[in-house]
């Protein structure tokens, strides 16, 4: 496959890496000077951090991020590791195993609603997704792939082993590898999503023992299930790459980054009030940073405050960052310092809106459907949005759909603002009945302030009779289509001069913020196929074999054969005669 | 089979078949008119029974309790809607945002090929305004459908103010699996018909429409909600869609099974159940219930707003607010509760409705009649017409009209040819010709195009036996057989097929169609068998079923009256082909005109 025509990849690939490692570097830098000392011997290390943004939709998003750093290379030859400190070995062990250089896996249960929510920090589709790169010296990637899912089955309580080749697909530009290396040859690349995936308590137990302090203590005595799945959005992910120790590089460490994210509504778990705190979001309040944590920190994201809404207990230490092509300003609370907890040695943040603010629309933004009736063909419209009022960048839309919807790729359409929009990329894959599914990824230009429809025309298959899943009727689960973009940042778009910023920085928009990577996930499909009545297989066998024996047989019999009238048998005696006259040499009786 | 092997047995079977032709068919109709009368007798229906298990065992309690609320909503949107002076779309996408909906509109225009005299539309312009609520971690895979449509005048405010409690109500809720969009529409069928064209992105019947903004997947069921008074006395359910299609029996079922629950009292085509079915009064009754049912569902038209959503494999039904002022009262907190258990038994289902009966009739809420009962009352009529193609001559003059020396094709060729151009002028004439015709006579638009159909239907009458004279000299005896054989068979897969999809169009019309067309030869008085041909042609089943439609409902009309509605229905008809899709009017233009102008031909024959 040939290098996309007008979007370098690799160029994406490193800004993004670059843009992670400033983001690593500012983490650093506003790291506290009292946090525990790292032991000599392993530079392991633990980092703990929540974020809270309040939406203005009155609901309340909260994100939990857990790094883990693991100061070891043990994937060079003749090198076995068999200490594990805070990196968790059941991991530790199948890396190693399968030579995995990058595995990403996220459970999510609910849609994130871009449109009032605005972009999440890590997205994900519903459902369970897998994608992993695979170390080059792997001679048999499709093996190790299948073993790492059922281990990987194993370790997180989900149904991953519903992985195999009829789902996975190798793409080409959407998914490149987020930690050190220039890797760009697909071929290890495998990704998978399973978007029937029912995510819960089940699968958040096994992830909450991947960390050091376990739900024991620290930012981790939050998750209790009956709350987080309360809520309107959960999602827990595993991100695990190589990443560098130093500014300098010259040591390589594994990260291993724990994220798990949840909404909670403002109508089901807020009793409509615009008020919200730890205790009403978690029923829990925070006593005490993980001790085995370098750093253990809660974020509030105040960037509206304080018009919007008031935060208390209040804390003098802020911080500022560009997240999302967006500045915003954080109240950080240090859960190390002691003072934090004030006297009741116990911090309980309340949040509490006093007004109504109208959210800026998201730059970028997706949603598909089906279209059609009946259940021969349909048409899958994915409609892509750019709402950035003057600059056009382009996206990769990448579709993975089943091979039971045997798409037309002929009947592919791209339009915007109502004209032909040509991809100036595209990667089809076509599928094979019951081996793989097709890929799709395309390089669209969005032109400013437009809608962009992709449509693409499909047949149903009828299945075989034993291909059917048990509840056949709830229908075929199509995945979500990914959108991938660098988004032209707000920051740069700001012409907004009364904020306070200092005049020699905002001349020329600094070329770092200037844009940033995102990815969009649209809803995935159900889709109904052809499905025989399986409620009375006994009366349908019997009635097609009784028809075909009786029914058809018997015609058959009657429109092909010739009647005759049979000449009467001759009684015994006259054919005893016959016999005689026979021998005899005299004409026979008739 | 070894029966029809055996060369004696064959022959004398066939002879026996041609010797009692007459006395078999007559006895085959009379056994299916009375099969089917005898559909409504109780001890031969089934009891209805939930099939599906995802809503059979699971009652929960119903806590909706803002039905007072409701009420003083309803005169808020009332007040809103006199001042809009149509849809209130601001207030209303405010009254759904501020309920936690997600809300978009859209917008839809539609001109209507002649004005609709009935509901006084022409130019149609209209707004939909629908709210979802997003249940929590859902993917926005499936959704339900609630609808309420905004009438003019003072109906069906409470529906729309009861259809917003229930949201605000709902939204507070956890346990959605489903999405749920809670659709407002204006210029009721029409509006629904747009957003579903807008949901599903299809354009079958020319409509204008801006696109949808918000969609929530596949739509599983949907529910329609039809109330014009703050106390109603009965709730009835309305079933019969688009084409005679109907939804899943487990649709009636919920709605029944709730009825009983809370006490609600429950009628369906209007008709309250009774429990005499051993005397005649109960079994008048329940063949009225019936009979009904097959005369709306005969005519193919959407009785409520869930008709349009069938088309999409979407289950769905009406539920229709009576107030009859009888002493028995329900208050709308009542049945803001019997939504509620219908939705949330809505949200248990794991599979689309698909477990009970897609075809059934009705003789009361409790009893159904499904389709392995009924079928045989159609098809002991469809047999008449085949034991009549084995009537002596016509089986052996088809083989020999096959053979190409003989003329006998082109005989046949030119009345088939010649009936068909003629429903092709009924199907097409009416709607095109209506300017030329308003401006020659003093008529309105939707008269001219009744009247021009009804022109064209009796200048069909005049025109194909003089034809086919012309062309092909005088008709021979072996002529007209052929054509007779020809007609009986096409009359056969039709009736056939209609049968199939609607059973009801199909019954009525082989009930009308068979004796005559059964009987028909060139060799009776022709005054007579024309006046009875006639009498028994498609448009007059179509004045009948207007009067007998009439009686049933209790609303019995003087032959001036039945003539108006009779042209009413006519402009319906071809109204709801052109708005909706719906088939009936092609299918009698198209197929059944021209199969009945055939025998017409054979009566003429000379």
């Amino acid at each position: 496959d040939s290098d996309p025509v007008g979007f370098d990849s690799l160029d994406l690939n490193e800004r993004r890496g670059r843009s992670t490692d400033a983001e690593l570097d500012r983490r650093d830098g506003t790291r506290t000077s009292e946090a525990l000392t790292p032991a000599a011997a392993a530079r392991d290390e633990f980092q703990e951090e929540l974020v809270i943004r309040p939406l203005h939709s009155g609901d309340i998003y909260a994100s939990f991020q857990f790094r883990t750093l693991w100061d070891t290379d043990f994937l060079q030859e003749g090198q076995k590791v068999s200490h594990y400190r805070l990196f968790p070995k059941s991991l530790g062990q199948v890396l190693s195993k399968f030579s995995v250089r990058e595995l990403h896996i996220s459970f999510t249960q609910g849609f994130w609603r871009t449109m009032q929510w605005g972009q999440p920090f890590i997205p994900s589709p519903p459902g369970a997704e897998l994608w992993v790169w695979f170390h080059d010296t792997v001679s048999d990637v499709d093996g190790n792939w299948k073993e790492l899912t059922n281990v990987l089955s194993g370790i997180f309580c989900a149904s991953l082993n519903f992985i195999d080749l009829t789902n996975t697909v190798q793409p080409s530009a959407s998914f490149k590898p987020l930690g050190l290396g220039n890797a760009t040859d697909h071929r290890f690349l495998r990704y998978a999503t399973l978007p029937r995936e029912i995510v819960c308590t089940e699968n958040l137990t096994p992830w909450k023992k991947l960390l050091p302090c376990g739900s024991k203590a620290g930012l981790a005595v939050l998750l209790k299930s009956e709350k987080l799945f309360h809520s309107s959005f959960h999602s827990q992910a595993v991100h695990i790459r190589p990443v560098c120790q130093d500014e300098q590089c010259t040591s390589k460490a594994w990260e291993l980054r724990q994220t798990l994210n949840v909404v909670f509504d403002l109508y089901t778990a807020g009793q409509g009030k615009k008020e919200w705190s730890l205790f009403k979001m978690f029923s829990r309040t925070l006593t005490e940073a993980c001790p085995l944590a370098t750093s253990s920190k809660v974020y509030v994201d105040i960037t509206d405050n304080p018009e919007l809404f008031e935060l208390s207990p209040a804390t003098p230490l802020l911080s500022q960052a560009v997240v999302l092509g967006d500045r915003r300003t954080y109240s950080v609370y240090d859960l190390s310092r002691a003072e934090t907890f004030g006297q009741l040695r116990s911090l309980n943040l309340l949040l509490r809106w006093k007004g109504d603010g109208e959210m800026l629309r998201p730059l970028l933004h997706a949603e598909r459907y089906v279209a059609g009736f009946g259940l021969q063909t349909g048409e899958i419209h994915t409609v892509i949005y750019n709402n950035h009022p003057y600059r056009a960048f382009p996206v990769l839309l990448m579709d993975s759909v089943p091979w039971y919807l045997q798409l037309y790729i002929h009947t592919l359409t791209v339009t915007s603002k109502s004209r032909d929009n040509k991809p100036s990329y595209i990667h089809y894959q076509p599928a094979k009945d019951r081996h793989r599914p097709h890929l799709l990824e395309m390089l669209i230009q969005l032109p400013p302030h437009s809608m962009t429809e992709v449509t693409v025309q499909f047949e149903r298959a009828l299945l075989k009779w034993t291909e059917y899943t048990p509840d056949p009727n709830h229908g075929f689960y199509v995945g979500s289509s990914v959108v991938s973009a660098l988004v032209p940042s707000m920051v740069a778009m700001n012409t907004n001069f009364t904020q306070d910023q200092p005049l020699f920085s905002s001349f020329v928009p600094v070329k770092e913020e200037s844009s940033y990577f995102v990815r969009v996930y649209t809803e995935p499909l159900l889709v109904n196929l052809p499905t025989p009545d399986f409620s009375m297989p006994y009366n349908v066998i019997c009635l097609t074999c009784t028809v075909v024996a009786v029914g058809y047989g018997s015609f058959y019999n009657l429109l092909t054969r010739t009647f005759q009238v049979d000449e009467p048998s001759l009684p015994l005696a006259k054919r005893l005669a016959n016999l005689i006259r026979r021998i005899r040499g005299v004409p026979l009786l008739t | 089979m070894g029966l029809l092997s055996d060369p004696n047995r064959r022959k004398a079977l066939t002879g026996l078949l041609t010797r009692l032709n007459t006395p078999i068919c007559i006895v085959c109709y009379l056994a299916g008119i009375v099969w089917f009368m005898g559909l409504a007798f109780e001890p031969f229906t089934l009891r209805t029974y939930m099939s599906e298990n995802a809503m059979g065992s699971t009652m929960v309690e119903e806590r909706f309790s803002s039905g007072e609320r409701a009420l003083s909503l309803a005169k808020e949107f009332d007040a809103h809607k006199r001042k809009a002076g149509g849809m209130p779309v601001e207030w209303l996408v405010k009254a759904m945002q501020s309920r936690g909906l997600e809300v978009f509109t859209q917008s839809f225009s539609r001109k209507l090929p002649f004005p609709d005299e009935n509901k006084e539309r022409y130019m149609v312009r209209g707004t939909n305004v629908y709210g979802i609520l997003r249940a929590p971690r859902a993917p926005r895979t499936e959704a339900l459908v609630i609808t309420a449509p905004c009438s003019p005048g003072n109906t069906n405010n409470q529906a729309v103010a009861l259809l917003l409690a229930l949201a605000q109500y709902f939204r507070n809720q956890i346990y959605w699996a489903k999405d749920i969009i809670f659709l407002v529409n204006e210029h009721d069928l029409i509006g629904t018909q747009a957003w579903l064209e807008g949901y599903h992105h299809t354009n079958i019947t020319g409509m204008e429409y801006s696109p949808l903004q918000g969609r929530a997947g596949s739509i599983q069921a949907a529910l329609s909600l039809e109330l014009s008074s703050d106390v109603i006395t009965s709730l009835d359910l309305v079933l019969e869609g688009l084409n005679g299609q109907l939804p899943n029996l487990d649709l009636a079922n919920l709605f029944y099974a709730f009825c009983q629950k809370l006490g609600v009292l429950c009628t369906i085509q209007g008709k309250l159940q009774r429990n005499d079915w051993d005397t005649a009064e109960g079994y008048t009754h329940a063949a009225q219930t019936m009979m009904l049912m097959v005369l709306k569902q005969a005519c193919g038209r959407s009785w409520g707003d869930h008709g349009l959503f069938l088309r999409y494999h979407i289950e769905a039904a009406s539920v229709r607010g009576i107030n009859s002022f009888r002493h028995y009262k329900t208050d709308a907190t009542t049945i803001g509760r019997l939504l509620e258990g219908m939705v949330r038994k809505l949200n248990n289902l794991l599979e689309r409705l698909h477990q009970s009966y897609f075809f059934y009739l009705l003789p009361s809420l409790s009893r159904f009649v499904s389709i392995g009962y009924y079928m045989p009352a159609f098809g002991l009529l469809a047999v008449i017409l085949l034991l009549r193609v084995s009537f002596p001559g016509l089986c052996h003059c088809f083989s020999v009209s096959l053979q190409p020396s003989s003329p006998g094709v082109l005989t046949v060729l030119t009345p088939v040819v010649i009936s068909h151009l003629t429903g092709v002028a009924l199907y097409l004439l009416p709607v095109h010709l209506q300017e030329m015709a308003v401006e020659h006579f003093p008529v309105s638009e939707t008269e001219a195009v009744v009247l021009t159909a009804i022109a064209i239907y009796t200048a069909g009458l005049a025109l194909p036996h003089n034809t086919q004279r012309l062309l092909s000299g005088e008709g021979t005896e072996q002529g007209w057989k052929v054509l007779k054989l020809t007609a009986l068979l096409y009359l056969a897969v039709l009736l056939g097929c209609t049968a199939l999809i609607n059973f009801s169009l199909g019954f009525i019309l082989a009930v009308t169609l068979v004796p005559i067309t059964a009987s028909i030869t060139p060799h009776m008085p022709k005054a007579l068998y024309a006046v009875v041909m006639v009498l028994l042609s498609p448009a007059f089943t179509i004045l009948y079923c207007v009067f007998i439609y009439q009686e049933l409902i209790e609303a019995p009309v003087s032959v001036s009256e039945g003539w108006m509605l009779f042209l009413s229905v006519i402009s319906q008809g071809i109204l709801d082909h052109a708005l909706y899709g719906s088939l009936v009017y092609p299918l009698l233009a198209l197929f059944i005109y021209p199969c009945w102008l055939m025998f017409w031909n054979i009566l003429f024959w000379n």
